[in-house]
């Protein structure tokens, strides 16, 4: 999840010849180096994530003697990674999977159904937060993990800027926000941004044109999931990504919801409270832009908190997204579940594992390590607590289960190619070369994959 | 050296002395020097074959199926073909490569032969020799990344330096008509030194007694470089030009690790468009026809190239 541009580094070198020499020995094949069969190996993508997890593998071998070898690859190699490796045969018994990539996997018969280990172990579901364990079942009714975290998005602001701008930590907290004219976000947006004459924002005299500090960062289009970037907006104004959810075959992007939303966020360039597409997309990455202080405030993912925390020079505070023109706020609520290979050499040894990262032992264990929230919902309080312990207040994030506003992640088919058409779409509006009708076109090319 | 078996009374009386050392080198082949010959080429032929012969013969049939890598590859004759020409991303691909190609190999020619000349005429340190090619030492990425730092439209250097001089901040990543020229001109920096070498050692083999006589004759360094320097270099010259130009269209990795193809298709080049579909899209039977199509059209340069510059004749001796 953490889709910063140097993880892009990985994925750069060796993998061009593999066009014209990806071989297709197609599944199944030798596993791993499993020395009497009771050793599996598990892939995942978070460094911040490898020492929880080392400890839960510690504990679940001193259990079951089963050895666990943990292997990590950055986000942008990983998925290549694996492909490769599900082709050679030579794939991770278990691996963490993501809701935009396990649809394709599945329909590629690359992932072992849980359902009949589910039942016999007779294990609970209902110890997981709401929804998360059935956003891993397809059409068919296949369930292809078991959740182990979840997140939500909220603001991260500088909080000695928000000082200088006048704005209470409770001001934050109690954001409002439309379409028209953004109401009490904007208004804060606009307080935060600086020009290069000490002007700020919302004071007379302010230059759009030459900004020092801009109150919003830009991290990109956010292509057809928008997570961090304008979900919490689109859904806070009545959107919805599908017809239904999760599988939608009608999507949205054509709603006035939607584009009201989007031609607001767009109109926060105009107003100079947000970089361009252009310099967002030629700045290195918009953590390092916060944290050099040229930017006061950005909408970010619970699972990046300690990499905020811990910037250097900057005090971080969390608000929660705004409430939107219905009243409430909204957030994405994602998940990540551990898969298992079709191919593996040890079925039940990985199941044993995968049960094992699901249960609230090992969830409690990841819990304390304050990185990310659990997916089992008694370990949320050891989780909270240990952050509070760390020093941040993280109830911007824990907010939307509270209040009930949390959307879930959308999952389709055919979400490469979705993404890649909503993407265009959205650079060009974001660039101003189109207006939101851009998406109207980019919807209509998205609802034709699914005819 | 070696015996040749024809007897000496079925030939004309005269036979010329080229002939008798082809018959030799003939007859070495059938003879004991064979084997070690075959014994040299082999490891380069094995790779060849296993790395790049065999792999382009199954690209090719690839690019003739619907191939998604997990399940075994369908048969859909031309179907991946005629995509293509309908696909206006490939023909923006082609476009940006050629972009970047002109601006690439136009600076990086130019330079490189400026900085060779000026080795070959000025300087023998082998410290300045040594920091021209500092750049190529250093990997890819880490130029890449280095330059996408000191780019940034906010904190980096370079945009930084601008605005203290006076001069508007650009966003080199970002803009979509500064994107290509600049991701061109990174690799310009990271090539030109080596280039310049290769350069500079075609230059070396210009014997020096032309400029002699040149100078002799009152010819200026100018005239002298247009008179006899550039003459002399084409073969070389073409060398280097076949084999940065089929470089420079194979761009990937700079735009990999800063643009990733955007803003927009501004920086989708082919290779990262072929990545793209292969890798985040598993159409793996479609990338493989844009690969071939681009190896067609290399092959199609690289020959163009040979032909026109004439590389395989040289005007000495």
């Amino acid at each position: 999840m953490s889709r910063t541009r140097y993880a892009r580094l990985v994925a750069a070198a060796a993998t061009v010849p593999l066009v014209l020499a990806a071989c297709s020995s197609g599944g199944g094949g030798a596993s791993d180096d499993a020395e009497g069969g009771d050793s599996i190996r598990y892939w995942l993508w978070d460094a911040n994530q490898l020492p929880a997890y080392q400890k839960c593998a510690e504990a679940f071998t001193e259990k079951s003697g089963i050895t666990v070898n943990i292997e990590q690859y950055g986000w942008d190699d990983y998925w290549g990674s694996l492909t490769n490796n599900f082709v050679a045969g030579n794939a991770p018994d278990v691996f963490t999977n993501h809701l935009s990539q396990y649809p394709q996997f599945a329909s590629q018969g690359q992932l072992l159904d849980l359902n009949d280990r589910v039942e016999a172990d007779g294990l609970d579901l209902s110890v997981y937060q709401e929804g998360l364990a059935d956003l891993w079942v397809d059409q068919e009714g296949a369930r292809y993990g078991l959740p182990k975290d979840w997140d939500t998005i909220a603001a991260f602001y500088n909080a000695e800027m928000a000082k200088e701008a006048g704005l209470t930590e409770e001001d934050m907290k109690n954001l409002e926000w439309n379409p028209q004219d953004g109401g009490t976000y904007e208004d804060a947006i606009a307080a935060l941004t600086v020009d290069s004459n000490g002007v700020r924002g919302n004071e007379p005299g302010f230059d759009p044109d030459n900004v020092e500090v801009y109150g919003l960062g830009l991290a990109g289009s956010g292509g057809a999931f928008g997570q961090t970037e304008w979900s919490m907006y689109a859904m806070s104004n009545g959107f919805e990504y599908a017809n239904q959810n999760p599988w939608g075959t009608e999507f949205n992007f054509d709603s006035p919801e939607f584009q009201e939303a989007m031609t607001w966020w767009r109109s926060l360039i105009d107003k100079g409270y947000m970089p361009s597409f252009e310099i967002a997309t030629s700045g290195v990455s918009i953590m390092e832009t916060y944290g050099a202080g040229k930017v006061a405030m950005v909408t970010e993912g619970s699972w990046n908190t300690n990499a905020y925390m811990t910037l250097e020079g900057v005090e971080t505070k969390l608000a929660p997204t705004p409430v939107g023109p219905a009243g409430e706020r909204a957030s994405l609520f994602n998940g990540l579940a551990d898969s298992i290979w079709v191919g593996t050499k040890n079925p039940d040894a990985s199941w044993e594992w995968v049960k094992f990262l699901g249960s609230a032992e090992c969830q409690d264990i990841v819990a304390a390590e304050a990185v990310v929230f659990p997916a089992v919902q008694s370990s949320l309080e050891i989780a909270t607590d240990a952050f509070e312990e760390k020093g941040y207040d993280v109830s911007a994030f824990t907010i939307h289960l509270e209040e009930g506003t949390t959307h879930l992640a959308p999952i389709a088919d055919n979400w490469a190619t979705l993404n890649q058409n909503v993407t265009a779409a959205g650079e060009q509006f974001l660039s101003f070369q189109r207006d939101a009708d851009v998406y109207t076109e980019a919807n209509e090319q998205v609802n034709a994959l699914f005819d | 050296m070696s015996t040749t078996t024809k007897s000496p009374a079925t030939r004309p009386p005269a036979a010329p002395p080229p002939r008798r050392r082809r018959s030799s080198l003939a007859s070495s082949w059938s003879g004991s020097d064979l084997r070690p010959a075959l014994l040299f080429v082999a490891p380069a032929t094995i790779g060849f074959l296993v790395f790049y012969v065999w792999p382009a013969i199954r690209g090719t049939y690839y690019s003739f199926t619907d191939f998604k890598v997990l399940s075994a590859p369908n048969w859909v004759g031309t179907e991946n073909y005629q995509r293509l020409v309908e696909d206006e991303l490939v023909w923006n691909a082609f476009g940006v490569t050629l972009q970047y190609v002109v601006i690439n190999i136009g600076a990086q020619t130019v330079i490189s032969l400026g900085l060779a000349v000026l080795m070959h005429r000025l300087t023998r340190s082998m410290m300045i020799r040594g920091a021209l090619l500092m750049p190529y030492l250093v990997a890819n990425v880490v130029v890449a990344l280095a330059w996408f730092w000191m780019l940034d439209y906010q904190i980096g250097i370079v945009n930084v330096l601008l605005d203290t001089v006076g001069i508007d901040r650009v966003a080199f990543f970002g803009d979509s008509a500064w994107a290509i020229p600049t991701i061109a001109m990174i690799n310009v920096w990271r090539h030109m030194g080596y280039t310049a070498l290769l350069i500079f050692a075609g230059l070396q083999t210009i014997p020096p007694h032309l400029y002699e006589a040149a100078a002799l004759d009152g010819s200026g360094e100018v005239r002298s470089f247009f008179k006899i320097t550039m003459p002399l270099l084409r073969p070389v010259l073409a060398m280097v030009l076949v084999i940065t130009v089929t470089g420079s269209f194979q761009i990937f990795d700079t735009v990999a690790v800063t643009t990733a193809g955007g803003p927009v298709n501004a920086t989708r080049v082919v290779y990262y468009y072929i990545f793209e579909l292969a890798f985040s899209r598993f159409e793996f039977g479609y990338a493989s026809a844009i690969s071939v199509v681009l190896f067609l059209v290399l092959a199609s340069v690289a020959f163009a190239q040979i032909k026109l510059l004439r590389a395989g004749e040289s005007d000495l001796s």
